[in-house]
């Protein structure tokens, strides 16, 4: 099979996946027209929206970052953008009252902090493993700030919803929460794109790469703005959800091949799948409430990617 | 165009590792870095190739390699490092093909001109039966003989390698020199890193010496390659071997 047909085959999985997201649910469509209007423009709809642009960022990202730090478990918690916008929307809901655009622009500053502290952490060396230390010195500040805000919280009420929220979900976001986070995870996915190239020569080591021409400096300016528009804007809207960037891309390799630049539009297509598809799963969960998108994802996810160890332990590539 | 050094010196926090460089490496000829151990030799490729910050200048033609825009540097030099690695199971033409990079306007497709010199490099480097398998299930050779497929590919102005003969048998050691004098035949420059005297008796044109950062001789191979130049850069004592080529051979360590 062509790189275009495996392509459009995966596009056609999305398609569906954004179809089921429109229908499934406790209540299914179709029903009675009134309601099914009201339920798939202003529930349904932004839902998947979301969901698409979301999963379609997270593993983009995910193969950018592995790409880029040359390391299969890479994904986007590893720089500690999610952490940190995490931190900002856990302050604004404890601190701030809980309205969402509140909490989005709060959690993108906390991205945005993140961006500038790994900007300046590392932009004398401009190389994958001072990114890679920064951000997980980075991730294990802004947790441990945001468990100081949750233990020193007045109010048991905001801690449950942060909690709650923390967890990662699409449920109950409106037209308008997607209309703030869509443009800002689109920008970021193009800016994401432009590291194409200078990811495939990095698979020679940075010194090959800088000999054929990379700019390591701009390389690292791309995927800092590029995940912290994505990812930022992503946590803000919809909270931490784990897992699809760094599984996504490790699904796809085996069928697009490893180089970087190959996997990077079909790792966005199959992160919009995977999401699509394990938010309408939250849906139907049994009990009157759902199951938390993150939590769908570590349940699908991880036994799956175990399977996949398992299958290929043999080989020196995972 | 010939590749100069001009007083280049090369610091690593408080150690220079590279002091006083002063010579002019011809376009055209082959030039063997010879040297022990920490002698400084790849740390002078890659003041050539614009990796490190000297002090000094390294000259290609009238342009200087350091303020030289990267992707004209890199078509213009080709660089394979020490020990090279490929940290994706890529298939070899597609790690062959990372050598056009440079070529290649922005986010366009590989032309037919990129194809047709990959082509070339894998031939040249007895790799076209390798060119779909995955690089991870190549030999040590094989691997080698890729990535310098990849340097060829760009068909560089000078071509810069750093021990491209580690970890071939004496056959692809044979054809990789055999290619490496092709490539200067045809007017590029080339300069590598070798350990092996005798190999670079037979390739050099030139040789550069060198010794704790310094340059301890440069000249014609065949004035360099005798036991009077070669036993004080090395402390070894050599022996001369006769025959159409006479090779030095390393007999004792000296001053024990």
């Amino acid at each position: 099979m062509t790189r275009g047909a495996k392509l459009a085959m995966l596009t056609a999985i999305v398609a569906l996946a954004f179809a089921l997201s429109l229908v499934a649910g406790k209540q299914w469509l179709p029903l009675d027209p009134d309601a099914a209007t009201a339920i798939l423009v202003e529930l349904r709809l932004p839902r998947a929206l979301l969901g698409l642009v979301l999963g379609g960022v997270l593993g983009l990202s995910g193969a950018v970052l592995q790409g880029y730090l040359r390391n299969p478990l890479a994904d986007p918690a590893v720089v500690g953008v999610s952490s940190s916008a995490a931190l900002g929307a856990v302050a604004a809901i404890l601190y701030a009252g809980n309205a969402s655009l509140v909490v989005f622009i709060a959690a993108m500053l906390g991205a945005g902090g993140a961006m500038a502290l790994l900007a300046a952490l590392t932009w004398r060396a401009a190389s994958p493993i001072a990114f890679i230390l920064a951000g997980t010195v980075l991730s294990s500040l802004a947790g441990a700030l945001t468990a100081f805000l949750i233990s020193t919280a007045a109010d048991p009420y905001a801690v449950a919803s942060v909690l709650d929220w923390l967890m990662g979900a699409l449920t109950d976001r409106s037209l308008d929460d997607a209309a703030r986070a869509i443009p800002p995870m689109l920008i970021g996915a193009g800016v994401l794109l432009l590291t194409a190239r200078s990811l495939d020569a990095l698979t020679l080591g940075e010194e090959a790469a800088r000999s054929l021409g990379v700019r390591l400096g701009r390389l690292q300016a791309l995927v800092v703005t590029g995940t912290g528009l994505t990812i930022g804007a992503g946590v803000a809207v919809t909270g931490v959800v784990g897992f699809v960037g760094l599984v996504v891309p490790h699904l796809l390799r085996p069928v697009f091949g490893h180089r970087p630049s190959d996997l990077l539009v079909p790792s966005a297509l199959g992160g919009s799948a995977l999401v699509l598809v394990a938010d309408s799963l939250c849906r139907l969960a049994p009990g009157a409430g759902e199951v938390r998108l993150g939590v769908v994802m570590a349940l699908i996810g991880a036994p799956f990617f175990l399977a996949l160890l398992v299958r290929h332990r043999s080989r020196a590539w995972i | 165009m010939d590749l100069s050094f001009d007083r280049v010196g090369v610091a690593r926090g408080p150690r220079v590792v590279l002091e006083g460089i002063d010579l002019t490496l011809a376009s055209g000829r082959v030039t063997a870095i010879l040297g022990p151990n920490g002698a400084g030799k790849s740390t002078l490729l890659k003041a050539a190739v614009g990796l490190l910050p000297t002090t000094g200048t390294v000259w290609l033609g009238d342009a200087a390699v350091a303020t030289m825009d990267p992707t004209a540097r890199a078509r213009a030099i080709g660089y394979l490092p020490q020990a090279a690695a490929v940290h994706w199971n890529v298939l070899a033409r597609e790690a062959v093909a990372l050598g056009r990079l440079p070529h290649r306007s922005a986010y366009a497709a590989p032309s037919p001109a990129d194809a047709a010199a990959v082509d070339a490099a894998l031939a040249a480097t007895e790799t076209t039966h390798l060119a779909d398998r995955p690089i991870a299930e190549l030999s040590g050779g094989e691997r080698a003989r890729v990535l310098l497929a990849r340097v060829l590919a760009g068909a560089p102005r000078w071509l810069l390698a750093d021990e491209p003969l580690a970890s071939l048998d004496p056959a692809h050691q044979l054809d990789i020199l055999d290619r490496l004098r092709g490539v200067a035949g045809a007017g590029s420059g080339v300069a590598i890193v070798l350990h092996d005297i005798v190999q670079a008796g037979r390739v050099a044109d030139d040789v550069l010496l060198m010794k704790e950062g310094r340059v301890a001789a440069f000249g014609p191979a065949a004035a360099m390659l005798t036991p009077a130049v070669l036993e004080p850069v090395f402390d070894v004592a050599f022996g001369i071997l006769g025959g159409p080529h006479p090779i030095c051979i390393p007999i004792e360590r000296l001053g024990r």
